[in-house]
C-alpha cells in the first residue's frame, strides 16, 4: 500500500535514516538542521526506531562519536548546518581517511560572519576537499530516495555519504513524500557487516601513526604508507561514480524512481544552451529555461547530484553539442569563483569542446533567487558577451 | 582487598617489549599496571594524539595488546562515547571502555568533549596521565602545568599560575568513582584500575606520571620522582566513591602519621625548576599546603 505524506526535507531525511535501521545517530542542535535530530529523538524515546541517540555537546563530537560507532559496526546518522559542518571539519577529514560509511544530511546554509540562518551552499561546498561523497538533492522526494541510496553508496565503498539540501527552501517545505516500504528497503539495503578489516576479536589499533614509506609487517608483507592510503581513498572516490550510478539504477528497479544518479538533464536532447547548477537552484532553473525557450532559445538544465566525485565525463557527455554554458551557483571560493563552474570548466578543458562559458554566484545568505533574474542572466550572457558575475548585488 | 606485594600482581603483561615510548615513562609504566587490570581481548582503548600514539607504535605494528582507537586531540569523549554507544547497539557485551589522555587532551582541548561524555554517565573509564605539559610536541605549557615550571612556552618567566583543579571539576559531574594514582605505587595504581573496572558509569582516573626529558631528571629516578610527588603533597593519592572521599596508600599513611616533605625537596631534581625563586617556592608550598589540608579533613570526615 502506498504512503504518501506531507512532509519536509528535514522530516523526509529522519524517515529514510529510520527507514535504513540506523543504530547509532549523534547530533548537536543547528537551525535549519533541528527538526531532522528533533524527529530522530522522538522516534528513539518513543521506542519506534531501536537505536542509541547521543545529545553530544557539539557537532564535532557528533561526527567523532558516529565514526567511532561506525568502527565498532554500527549503522550511524547524523545532520548538521553552516556553522556546525565547519566546527566538523577535522573530523570529516578523519571520518573519509578512517575509511567508515557514515551518512550525513547537510541542510545547507550560509556560514557566518556575518551570521545568516538562511541558505546557499557555501557550508559543503567549503568541506569539497575532506574526501566525502556529496550529493545534491532538489525536493524532499529525492532526500528520502538519496538517504537510502547513500547507505547503498557508502557501504559499497567505505567512504562517507553527505545528503545535501537547501535551508529552509527544502527543510521547512512541506510537500508530499511517498514513503518507501521498509521491507524494500531492507532488500535493497542489506545489513552492513562492519568495516573491512577492523574485528573487535583481534588485537588492532585503528587509526595509528603512520610512515611515509610502506612498512612491513613480522611475516614480511608490505604494509601501505600514508601516501598509499590516501591514493588509494582517491581511486575509491573515482571508483564510487559507477558506484552512484548503479544505486540509482537498482533503487529505480525496486521504487520506480530515478534521480538521474550523477546527474539529471532537462530539455537537453536538442538544447543549443545548458544551464547548470545544483539543488534547489537548478530546479529554478528549470522555469528559467522554459521561458527562455519561449523567446526561442534552446535551453536546457543539467542538475548536477554528486559534486564529489566530480561527474566530469558525463557533463561532458551531457554538454557535448552546446553552445553555451551557464552556471549558476550558490557558493564561491573566494578569490577566483563559483566552485561548480572553476570545475566544469577544468573538465571542458580535457576535451575539444569549447562552449561560451558564464558563471554566476547567486542567492547568499538567502537572497531571494527568481526564475525572471536568471533568464536575464542566462539571456545576457548567450546573446552578448560571456560573463562571470553575480546575480542583484544590491546596497553601497 | 588491597594488593600488598608486587607477587601478587597478574604475571599477565598486555605490552610487549619495544614499544615507541622514551626510556624511563611514566605513562608506559602506568599504563603497564593498567593493563594487568584489564582483560586481553575485552577492552578498547582510545587514545588522542599524544605520546600515547606514539607508545603504541608505528603501523602495521604494534607492542599493544589491546584494540586501540585513535581520534583527534579534541574528540576523545566524545569517541568513547561513540564506542560505547555503538557496541550497546549492535549486542556486543562484556567489554570495558577506556580512554586514555594526557593533561593537554584532558585539561585543556579535550575538556569539552570529557564533560559531554560525563554528563551523559558514558559507561566507560577515562584516564589522565598528567605528565604536567604537552609533552609529545615537546614541554610546552599546559593548564597542568605547576607553576614556577620553566615550558618552552614559559622559557623565561616560567608559568605564573597554579594547576587548574581538574579533578574538581570533574567530581562536579557526580561520577560514581574519581581516583588518583601515581605509577611509583604500582600496587595501589592497580588496585585503583580494580575498582574502576567493578564500577559501571563514568569513572576518571588521574595519573601523576613523571617525564624525565619534560621535566629534567635522570632516568634512573624516575619512582623517585613519583615518589617525592606524594611524599611532598604534590600529588595525593586518594578515591572518590559514591562522593567518599578517602585517602590511600602512601598519602593515608602520611595523614596518619608521616611527616611530608617539602615542595623544596620535590623542586630541587628537576631542571623544569631552575629558575623558580624563593618566593615561587613558598606560594606553591602554600598551595599544597591548603590542599592538603582540606583533603585530609575531607577524608577524616568520611572516615570518621
Amino acid at each position: 500500500m502506498t504512503d504518501i505524506r506531507i512532509i519536509t526535507a528535514n522530516e523526509a531525511a529522519a524517515v529514510a535514516a529510520s527507514l535504513c535501521g540506523v543504530q547509532v545517530i549523534a547530533a548537536y542542535p543547528i537551525t535549519p538542521q533541528t527538526p531532522v535530530t528533533e524527529a530522530l529523538a522522538g522516534m528513539v524515546e518513543s521506542g519506534e526506531l531501536k537505536a542509541e541517540y547521543l545529545t553530544v555537546e557539539s557537532e564535532h563530537s557528533a561526527m567523532a562519536s558516529v565514526i567511532a560507532a561506525s568502527q565498532v559496526g554500527a549503522r550511524v546518522f547524523t545532520a548538521t548546518s553552516a556553522n556546525g559542518l565547519l566546527y566538523m571539519h577535522e573530523m570529516l577529514h578523519w571520518a573519509a581517511g578512517s575509511r567508515v560509511p557514515v551518512v550525513m544530511a547537510c541542510v545547507n546554509r550560509g556560514v557566518g560572519a556575518p551570521w545568516t540562518i538562511l541558505n546557499d551552499q557555501q557550508d559543503s561546498i567549503s568541506q569539497r576537499d575532506t574526501g566525502w561523497i556529496q550529493l545534491y538533492c532538489r525536493n524532499s522526494q529525492e532526500v528520502t530516495d538519496t538517504v537510502i541510496q547513500a547507505y547503498r553508496i557508502a557501504e559499497h565503498v567505505n567512504v562517507p555519504v553527505m545528503v545535501c539540501y537547501d535551508g529552509f527552501v527544502l527543510s521547512h517545505a512541506s510537500t508530499p513524500v511517498d514513503i518507501p516500504d521498509r521491507e524494500d528497503v531492507d532488500r535493497y539495503l542489506p545489513r552492513w557487516a562492519g568495516v573491512p578489516g577492523i574485528s573487535l576479536d583481534s588485537c588492532m589499533n585503528v587509526n595509528p601513526l603512520i610512515l611515509s614509506e610502506p612498512r612491513q609487517f613480522p611475516d614480511g608483507d608490505l604494509m601501505p604508507g600514508y601516501m598509499d592510503l590516501r591514493y588509494r581513498l582517491q581511486e575509491d572516490l573515482v571508483a564510487a561514480l559507477e558506484t552512484i550510478e548503479t544505486a540509482d539504477r537498482e533503487f529505480e528497479s525496486l521504487f520506480g524512481r530515478s534521480w538521474g544518479g550523477l546527474l539529471w538533464e532537462y530539455r537537453m536532447e536538442d538544447a543549443e544552451h545548458a544551464l547548470v547548477s545544483m539543488g534547489s537552484l537548478a530546479s529554478e532553473s528549470t522555469l528559467a529555461a522554459d521561458d527562455m525557450r519561449r523567446q526561442g532559445l534552446r535551453v536546457g538544465v543539467i542538475g548536477v547530484r554528486a559534486y564529489r566525485p566530480f561527474p566530469a565525463g558525463r557533463l561532458v557527455s551531457a554538454l557535448a553539442s552546446v553552445k553555451t554554458v551557464t552556471v549558476f551557483e550558490k557558493d564561491i571560493s573566494y578569490g577566483y569563483g563559483g566552485a561548480v563552474a572553476m570545475d566544469l570548466k577544468a573538465a571542458l578543458f580535457d576535451t575539444e569542446l569549447r562552449p561560451r562559458f558564464s558563471s554566476f554566484v547567486a542567492g547568499l545568505g538567502g537572497r531571494d533567487v527568481t526564475p525572471e533574474q536568471l533568464v536575464r542572466a542566462a539571456t545576457a550572457a548567450i546573446t552578448e558577451e560571456p560573463v562571470h558575475g553575480w546575480i542583484d548585488v544590491r546596497g553601497r | 582487598m588491597a594488593t600488598k606485594a608486587a607477587r601478587e600482581l597478574p604475571s599477565q603483561e598486555l605490552i610487549l617489549p619495544g614499544t615507541r615510548s622514551c626510556a624511563a615513562c611514566g605513562l608506559m609504566l602506568t599504563y603497564r599496571h593498567a593493563l594487568k587490570a584489564l582483560d586481553e581481548g575485552k577492552t578498547i582503548v582510545a587514545v588522542p594524539a599524544s605520546c600515547m600514539t606514539v607508545l603504541h607504535g608505528v603501523y602495521p605494528i604494534t607492542p599493544v595488546k589491546v584494540i586501540c582507537i585513535n581520534n583527534p586531540f579534541a574528540a576523545t569523549g566524545a569517541s568513547v562515547s561513540g564506542i560505547v554507544a555503538g557496541l550497546k547497539a549492535v549486542g556486543k557485551e562484556g567489554y570495558t571502555v577506556v580512554a586514555f589522555a594526557g593533561d593537554g587532551g584532558t585539561y585543556d582541548i579535550g575538556i569539552q568533549s570529557l564533560s559531554g561524555a560525563l554528563e551523559r554517565g558514558t559507561n566507560f573509564i577515562y584516564v589522565c596521565y598528567d605528565n604536567e605539559g604537552y609533552m609529545n610536541t615537546g614541554t610546552q605549557r599546559s593548564s597542568a602545568s605547576p607553576a614556577g615550571a620553566i615550558t618552552t612556552t614559559t622559557p623565561v618567566l616560567a608559568k605564573l599560575q597554579h594547576k587548574k583543579d581538574m579533578i574538581g571539576i570533574v567530581e562536579a559531574h557526580r561520577i560514581p568513582y574519581i581516583a588518583t594514582a601515581s605509577p611509583a605505587f604500582p600496587l595501589d595504581l592497580y588496585d585503583k584500575f580494580v575498582t574502576a573496572k567493578s564500577i559501571s558509569g563514568s569513572r576518571y582516573m588521574e595519573v601523576h606520571a613523571p617525564c624525565p626529558p619534560g621535566w629534567g631528571f635522570p632516568n634512573k629516578d624516575l619512582i623517585k620522582m613519583g615518589k617525592l610527588a606524594v611524599d611532598s603533597g604534590i600529588h595525593v593519592l586518594y578515591e572518590i566513591r559514591d562522593g567518599k572521599f578517602s585517602l590511600t596508600s602512601r598519602s593515608l599513611r602520611l595523614a596518619e602519621k608521616g611527616r611530608k616533605k617539602s615542595v623544596a625537596d620535590y623542586v630541587v631534581g628537576q631542571t623544569r625548576f631552575r629558575k623558580i625563586s624563593d618566593e615561587q617556592v613558598r606560594r606553591l608550598q602554600e598551595f599544597c599546603d591548603e590542599r592538603w589540608e582540606e583533603l585530609v579533613k575531607r577524608h577524616n570526615k568520611d572516615n570518621g
